[in-house]
């Protein structure tokens, strides 16, 4: 991310930490900050920030630089481009400013952000480019940036998530990652990992534009691969109309289809829940966890076409689930931040969830919607992959942790299932069980291109073609247990303590280390672009987040815009 | 103070006073660039086919007799290298480095800034010149037409200035935007120059007058603030270019006291101040005029509060006008300063530290020294017996940078809504019909001694020469 070429003044202290609630829901009519106009396959995005539209008061967005309350709308519009308009088949990422594209995260922003906002920002942040990257690679929706002026920082990170880059040729526009000479900080959101991942610029060369503050225009920029193409202004439109096409070809998008609407979601909140029609969350605030329910479908209410699941839209039920677990994912990791550990949990019938996970096996590979969907629940589980909070399934009777839905266990730290049933309960009960499907081989994998039972089974893939064996098997705790698929299968005697001790436990632990332990645990195995960003790039960016050199008061985070200059502990660590 | 005053040598390819021929390697760079120059000059330097003009060439850097007049054919022009004399005893007098000697080289840490500044600066020079080209074909006399060539040969002096400091200080990257420095052409559609007036057309003479009073007169303040630099080959070539910049404002200022008096002259005549009709330029014309050119120029100085300008000078690279006359400790990390603002639809200001209040600084003496002007003008005025006065319109009335930006302001400062502007906009700026007029007036005059209906002639020539000599030859 970064940089602000000339900030404006906001006093030399850090504005008072203010964290305001954060919402996620907008639409085109609220943006602020981006506009798009779908024009045949190609969809025209552009960024144009009103400088007084920052989330929190203390800075102005100058220059299309952005804060979350920008990326949120690129956020919202991605998923439009994706569900309302499947006949989009390229993205023309562009500015709506005259002189430059976009300078990246805002300075002043991030100097008085506290450190838990800028990492969850950036995460955010970094969600989203990977999703466009995945919108490329996925929904055969080719993004092309097109920098009709200079992108520094974030702005040349957005840059970096699109399949091509053209940059004009003014003699003065230029692609730069300013932020470890100007900030004493990393380009954070994925600029230093794509460089060389994915562009394949040399290391040397790496390391010279990183460290350059103005970066390179055109022609060098070329020549090192930083962008495909330079072209001069005169030649501009005519050549980003003929990128567009070109990469709008070969999509499998259909030409005649009809996209389904996103309206705002049906969410209820009081102090300590809230409510979805398909999730639920309560919060114990006193043992800093949240119980998040989600509730599968009812085995009567699959729908019997695809015509069916096209007039459904945004209320077929797996859309409708993602929408609001993706939803309360961002609300819990951006607003309840002393909620260490959350407890998922299902509600439904194995049926009901089982039937739908065959409409979408069926479906998946030929029709848009139930692609898009598909690729939707990856990603929100990756969201969970990437959440710095302790997960622990709770696997009790009456849940429907089947297929798709398993993988809301095998995301999880730890996998408790009763085995047996509540003796006490007051109604009947079947003891709780839990299905491999084919949905838990390949549909959904995670950042570091391994399923989650391969991840789990790391280094085992006799067990992993075991278990795939056994799929459609309806397995009890003991043989979930037996199978390695949970921790533990206590009864209903031991339940209770059981669970209650290991809530207490983990609450009593180191909140950081534990973030760490798990992000560790959960990746294992081979890296990814994606693990190297999430894991490398933002951890060495959070270490450096929070060393004086950037954010301490003589750091140069917080010199900056202050006309002072850093005073580094020269010492290296 | 002990000062060593470095030779001209002025016999070598490229005249300098930096001992050129003892760096082997910046000559060859430099005579390699030399063609391109002469390239550019060629295509986007005055169009009229002159023989040649009577120009002034700096022989010396000197306190007295720095320049040579002569005829000379416009191409084969001397230009070179020149740094005002070398004070080995100095010291850097703002910032961080306050009190350590000034530096020889480009200190690593303040490479890219430094070549910025420069870059900036020297896109300015050669800028102007393309934007000034077709003038010389309407000159209002031959006096006028050489005192555009003037500028315009000195203006390409200015780009050698800069683009010796690339060469010698910034390796290779200096010798590429050096290049670019030719590349970038005023108001092209595929590389314009950097800053947005730079590619605006000079399109008539009451511009040129203005552009080199006010716009110019940025430019003296820009260099104003570089002669203060730590970086000390930056320092002494602004000391000396704005011993030329002083004739450029010059120009400015007694084209404008010329256009004045004729307007007056013409109001006595006719005894009206519509004088258009009279192939005058009426008072109300000239005054939108001064409005645009001076607001536009007032926008060079960007932001009020400038991270950028007090990195600068934190740094040390650049400080402020008249830095070490200033009575405060020139580091000023502890003092504030007030900066223009809008708050609630009212014009007011802001405190912030005083680093950043740089710019506002800047344009502050600017905007007094541009006053002295009409204070000139409004004599001449009252000479010729007419109450009307010239003014300076409001700091926010216009602006495209900074805080008033996108406001709307009358010329009295006064907030007015969007259709009180619209409704106005055409008695303060000048209108289509406004600039039709006074492009109707360009005719070129190239008799010796004789001058344009609308504007006054000099009261002397150039360097003791009557007003009749014949300072352009044509072929």
């Amino acid at each position: 991310m970064t940089v602000l070429e000339d900030a404006p003044a906001a006093g030399q202290a850090p504005a008072p930490e203010t964290v305001p609630q954060v919402d996620f829901d907008t639409d085109p009519a609220q943006y602020r900050h981006w506009r798009y106009e779908v024009d045949g396959e190609t969809a025209w995005v552009y960024l144009d920030v009103a400088e007084d539209g920052g989330l929190v008061p203390g800075y102005e967005l100058k220059l299309n630089s952005y804060d979350l309350g920008v990326d949120i709308e690129l956020y919202d519009l991605t998923q439009r481009l994706r569900f309302e308009h499947p006949e989009v088949r390229s993205v023309v990422l562009t500015s709506g400013k005259d002189s430059n594209f976009c300078a990246g995260a805002n300075i002043r922003m991030l100097a008085q952000s506290s450190h838990p906002w800028k990492v969850n920002f950036c995460k955010f942040t970094n969600e989203t480019r990977n999703g466009i990257e995945d919108m490329t690679a996925n929904s055969g929706q080719t993004w092309v940036a097109a920098l009709n002026g200079t992108a520094a920082g974030g702005g040349y990170e957005m840059a970096l998530a699109c399949e091509t880059i053209l940059l004009v040729n003014d003699r003065s526009s230029a692609v730069a990652l300013p932020e470890v000479p100007l900030l004493g900080v990393l380009p954070g959101t994925g600029g230093l990992t794509r460089v060389t991942d994915k562009r394949h610029v040399r290391k040397d060369r790496a390391d010279i534009f990183a460290t350059k503050s103005e970066g390179f225009q055109g022609p060098k920029a070329v020549e090192w691969k930083l962008v495909d193409e330079t072209v001069s202004r005169k030649q501009w439109d005519e050549t980003v109309r003929a990128r567009a096409a070109e990469a709008a070809q070969g999509s499998h998008r259909p030409s005649d289809a009809q996209g389904i609407a996103l309206p705002p979601l049906r969410r209820e909140e009081t102090a300590d829940s809230i409510t979805y029609p398909n999730v639920r969350c309560e919060l114990d605030r006193d043992a800093r966890t949240a119980t998040i329910t989600v509730l599968g479908p009812e085995p009567g209410t699959v729908p019997e076409s695809l015509d069916r699941i096209h007039a459904l839209g945004a209320d077929f039920w797996p859309l409708a689930m993602t929408r609001e677990l993706d939803d309360l994912i961002l609300r819990l990791r951006t607003n309840e931040l002393e909620i260490g550990t959350w407890l998922v949990r299902t509600q439904g019938s194995i049926e009901g969830a089982l039937a739908f996970e065959r409409v979408i096996a069926e479906h998946s590979g030929s029709d848009w919607l139930v692609n898009e969907i598909r690729h939707y629940f990856k990603r929100t589980l990756k969201r969970l992959d990437v959440t710095s909070r302790s997960l622990i399934a709770l696997i009790e009777p009456g849940s429907c942790f089947a297929g798709a839905l398993l993988e809301l266990a095998l995301a999880c730290d730890r996998q408790y299932m009763l085995e047996g049933i509540f003796e006490d309960a007051d109604e009947e009960q079947e003891p709780a069980q839990i299905v491999l499907t084919e949905s838990n081989f390949g549909a959904f994998p995670m950042g570091n291109g391994l399923t989650r039972l391969q991840s789990r089974f790391y280094g085992d893939d006799e067990t992993v073609a075991e278990l795939h064996e056994r799929t459609g098997e309806r397995l009890t705790g003991a043989q979930a247990e037996e199978a390695g698929l949970v921790t533990d299968a206590p009864d209903d005697i031991d339940w209770e303590d059981e669970i209650r001790i290991l809530l207490e436990e983990r609450a009593s632990l180191s909140p950081d280390a534990l973030t760490g332990m798990e992000a560790n645990h959960r990746f294992v195995g081979p890296e990814t672009m994606e693990t190297r960003i999430f894991g490398r790039l933002t951890a060495w960016q959070n270490w450096i987040f929070i060393r004086p050199n950037a954010s301490g008061a003589e750091g140069a985070l917080r010199r900056y815009g202050t006309g002072r200059k850093a005073d580094f502990d020269q010492k290296r660590v | 103070m002990t000062s060593a005053r470095p030779k001209i040598d002025f016999d070598a390819k490229i005249p300098n006073n930096v001992d050129l021929a003892s760096d082997r390697k910046l000559q060859r760079a430099l005579e390699r660039w030399q063609p391109n120059f002469l390239d550019w000059w060629g295509d986007m330097g005055p169009a009229v086919d002159t023989k040649d003009v009577y120009l002034r060439t700096a022989v010396d850097v000197g306190r007295e007799g720095w320049a040579h007049f002569d005829h000379v054919p416009m191409n084969e022009y001397r230009w070179g290298v020149f740094l005002s004399e070398h004070d080995p005893d100095r010291k850097i007098a703002f910032g961080e480095h306050k009190g350590e000697p000034v530096w020889q080289e480009v200190p690593g840490e303040y490479r890219a800034d430094l070549q910025r500044l420069i870059v900036i600066q020297g896109d300015t020079e050669p800028a102007s010149v393309e934007q000034q080209r077709f003038l010389g074909a309407t000159a209002p006399s031959l006096y006028d037409m050489r005192n555009l060539f003037q500028v315009n040969v000195e203006e390409g002096r200015h780009l050698w200035a800069m683009v010796y400091l690339l060469h010698a200080y910034f390796g290779r990257a200096g010798r590429e935007e050096a290049d670019q420095l030719l590349a970038r052409n005023s108001g092209s559609d595929d590389s314009p120059r950097i800053l947005g007036a730079f590619n605006e057309e000079t399109p008539d003479w009451l511009s040129f007058y203005m552009f080199t009073y006010f716009t110019d007169r940025d430019g003296k303040y820009q260099l104003g603030t570089l002669k203060e630099s730590g970086f000390d080959p930056l320092s002494r070539t602004c000391e000396f270019m704005l011993k030329e910049e002083a004739h450029h404002m010059f120009v400015g200022t007694t084209g404008i006291d010329r256009v004045v008096t004729r307007t007056a002259q013409l109001m006595n005549e006719h005894d009206s101040e519509e004088v258009a009709g009279a192939g005058g330029i009426p008072l109300e014309m000239i005054q939108k005029y001064i409005n645009f050119h001076y607001t536009v120029s007032l926008d060079l100085f960007g932001n009020e509060s400038s991270t950028n300008a007090a990195n600068y000078f934190t740094a040390g690279l650049k400080g402020r006008w008249q830095e070490e006359r200033r009575k405060d400790d020139h580091v000023l990390t502890d003092d504030a300063g007030a900066v223009d603002a809008v708050r609630d639809g009212r014009i007011t200001t802001t405190e912030v530290p005083a680093l950043l209040a740089l710019n506002q600084d800047l344009r502050s003496e600017y905007m007094g020294d541009c006053s002295n002007g009409l204070k000139r003008w409004n004599r001449i005025l009252q000479k010729h017996g007419i109450d009307a006065q010239l003014y300076l319109p409001h700091v926010g009335f216009n602006r495209q940078v900074g805080a008033f930006a996108g406001q709307r302001i009358s010329p009295d400062g006064k907030m007015i809504s969007e259709e009180e502007w619209t409704a106005n906009e055409g008695r303060w700026l000048p209108t289509d019909v406004d600039k039709t007029h006074v492009r109707g007036l360009m005719h070129p005059v190239l008799e010796p001694g004789k001058i344009a209906s609308w504007i006054a002639p000099p009261t002397n020539g150039i360097n003791d020469k009557p007003v009749d000599f014949e300072y352009v030859h044509f072929n």
